[in-house]
C-alpha cells in the first residue's frame, strides 16, 4: 500500500495534485488574513520570522509564520510515515549557508520567492512576469554550471539527531508563536502592529495549511526551481506540471475570492523597478539552482533529515536579517505619493555581489 | 563487465545527471547506487524516458538500480 502510494505521488498526477493543493490553500490563506498576493511566500515568511526574533528591526515585517513551521513538520510526518526519514549532512554546508543568504537577498530585492512570484502573477501583478523571467535566467546559468560538472559533493548518513535539529527549531518557534513571550520592554519576541507582518491567518489555519502542504510536497518532491531546471537540463516536464497546476488553480481561486487586480504600478507589497526585479530573481534562481532546491523544497528536505538543506534555510534567515539591516530589501511602490519603489544603492550592490559570489562558486566547485 | 556508478550522497539532479551520462556512453547494464527514494524515483523516471528498463534492488537502506537497454 505504502509503495503504491509512493508510486502515485511520484507520478504526474501526484505532482499535479500537490500543485493544486498549494493553489487552493494559498489564496485561502490570503482570504483568511495573510497579506495580499502573499498567501504563501517562503522568503517573506522566513524574513518575518527573522524579524520576530529581532535579527532585523523592520517593524512592519515581524511575525512567526506558522506556515513555515508546518512545512517542515508536515514533511517530517510524511517522511516518517513512509520510512523516508534519513539523517544526512556534510555536503559543503558553509557554501549552502552563503547560497541561502544571497538567495534571500535576491528574493527580497524582488519582494518574493518563486512561490510568491507565481501567486503575485495569479493575483494580477504583472511585475511577477519580469521576476519569473529573471528566475528562469538565473536557473539557466545554474544549469550551465551543472552541465560542466558543478556539484557540492557528497553528504553522509549520520545520527538521527542531526536530522531532528531543524524540526526541533521549528517546534521552538511554534512555542514562541503560541506564548509570545516578551523579553523586557524592548526585547524579542517582536510582532508587527502594522504592515504585512501584522496581517496573518489564524494560527491553526496557518499551521494546518502548512502541514498539509509539507506532507504533499515531501511526497511529490514539489520544487519551483527544479521545475524550470529539469525542463532546461533535460526537457523533463514532470515537476513543471505541478507548477502549472498551482498557477491555474490559484488563478481560479483568486477569481472566485475576488483577489485579482491586474496592473504593474502599485501592486500590493511589490515594486515596479523592472531591472532590479529581474536581477534580484536572477540571483535567487542561480543560488537555488546551485543549492539544488527552491526555498520551499529546502524546508521539506530539512523535514526529512537533510541537515545541509537546514543550513541553507538558516542562511536564508540570516540573509533576511542582513538584507533589512543593510537597507538592501525592496521598498514597495507608494501609490499615495505616486512613487515607484525599488531597492537602494546598497541593495543593488548586494545583488551584484551575490551574482559574483554565485558565479565564483559555480566555476570553482566542479570535478 | 558491469558499469558501476556510485551516486550515493549526491542530491538531485546529480544522480540523474550521472545516470544520463552513463546511459549516453552506451554500455549496458549499468548499476547505479543511490540512497534516497527521491533519487531512486528521479533516476528511474529519467532512465525510462531514455528508453532503458530499470530494475530496483534494495540493499540495506540503499538502492541498486540496474539499467539495461
Amino acid at each position: 500500500m505504502s509503495e503504491r502510494l509512493t508510486r502515485f505521488f511520484a507520478s504526474r498526477w501526484g505532482i499535479v495534485l500537490a500543485g493544486a493543493v498549494i493553489g487552493v490553500l494559498a489564496p485561502l490563506l490570503q482570504a483568511a488574513g495573510n497579506p495580499p498576493n502573499m498567501g504563501i511566500c517562503v522568503a517573506c515568511f522566513e524574513r518575518d520570522i527573522a524579524g520576530a526574533l529581532g535579527l532585523h528591526r523592520a517593524a512592519v515585517v515581524q511575525y512567526i509564520r506558522p506556515e513555515i513551521i508546518g512545512f517542515v513538520l508536515g514533511a517530517l510526518i510524511a517522511a516518517y510515515l513512509f520510512g523516508e526519514f534519513k539523517a544526512r549532512a556534510g555536503s559543503a554546508p558553509i557554501v549552502r549557508f552563503v547560497l541561502g543568504m544571497f538567495a534571500m537577498i535576491g528574493a527580497l530585492a524582488f519582494l518574493g520567492c518563486p512561490w510568491r512570484a507565481l501567486l503575485r502573477l495569479t493575483g494580477g501583478d504583472l511585475n511577477a512576469i519580469i521576476g519569473l523571467a529573471g528566475l528562469a535566467v538565473g536557473i539557466t546559468i545554474g544549469v550551465q554550471f551543472l552541465k560542466s560538472g558543478y556539484n557540492l559533493g557528497r553528504s553522509r548518513q549520520t545520527h538521527n539527531a542531526v536530522g531532528w535539529i531543524m524540526p526541533a527549531l521549528m517546534i521552538g518557534l511554534l512555542l514562541l508563536r503560541i506564548f509570545a513571550p516578551k523579553v523586557g520592554e524592548s526585547g524579542a519576541v517582536f510582532f508587527s502592529e502594522a504592515g504585512p507582518g501584522s496581517m496573518y491567518a489564524p494560527l491553526l489555519i496557518s499551521l494546518g495549511a502548512g502541514l498539509i502542504i509539507g506532507f504533499f510536497a515531501q511526497r511529490t518532491r514539489f520544487c519551483t526551481m527544479g521545475s524550470i531546471r529539469d525542463v532546461i537540463l533535460m526537457g523533463d516536464t514532470h515537476l513543471i506540471s505541478g507548477l502549472g497546476a498551482l498557477v491555474v488553480v490559484a488563478f481560479a481561486m483568486n477569481l472566485i475570492l475576488g483577489q485579482v487586480n491586474v496592473g504593474l504600478f502599485g501592486q500590493p507589497v511589490s515594486h515596479s523597478q523592472h531591472l532590479w526585479n529581474f536581477l534580484g530573481m536572477s540571483l535567487s534562481g542561480l543560488a537555488f539552482a546551485l543549492a539544488g532546491g527552491c526555498p520551499g523544497r529546502q524546508l521539506f528536505l530539512s523535514g526529512e533529515g537533510d541537515g545541509d538543506a537546514a543550513v541553507f534555510v538558516l542562511g536564508m534567515i540570516t540573509g533576511a536579517g542582513l538584507s533589512h539591516n543593510f537597507a538592501a530589501a525592496g521598498v514597495p511602490d507608494n501609490v499615495a505619493a505616486g512613487l515607484v519603489g525599488g531597492i537602494s544603492p546598497y541593495g543593488m550592490g548586494a545583488v551584484m555581489l551575490g551574482l559574483v559570489v554565485c558565479v565564483v562558486i559555480g566555476l570553482t566547485m566542479r570535478d | 563487465m558491469v558499469k558501476q556508478v556510485d551516486a550515493r550522497g549526491f542530491s538531485c539532479p546529480q544522480p540523474v545527471i550521472m545516470a544520463r551520462n552513463a546511459i549516453k556512453e552506451g554500455e549496458f547494464p549499468v548499476e547505479l547506487l543511490v540512497e534516497t527514494v527521491t533519487s531512486r524515483e528521479n533516476v528511474r523516471r529519467a532512465s525510462e524516458k531514455m528508453g532503458c528498463t530499470v530494475e530496483v534492488e534494495e540493499v540495506g537502506d540503499e538502492f541498486k538500480l540496474i539499467l539495461t537497454k
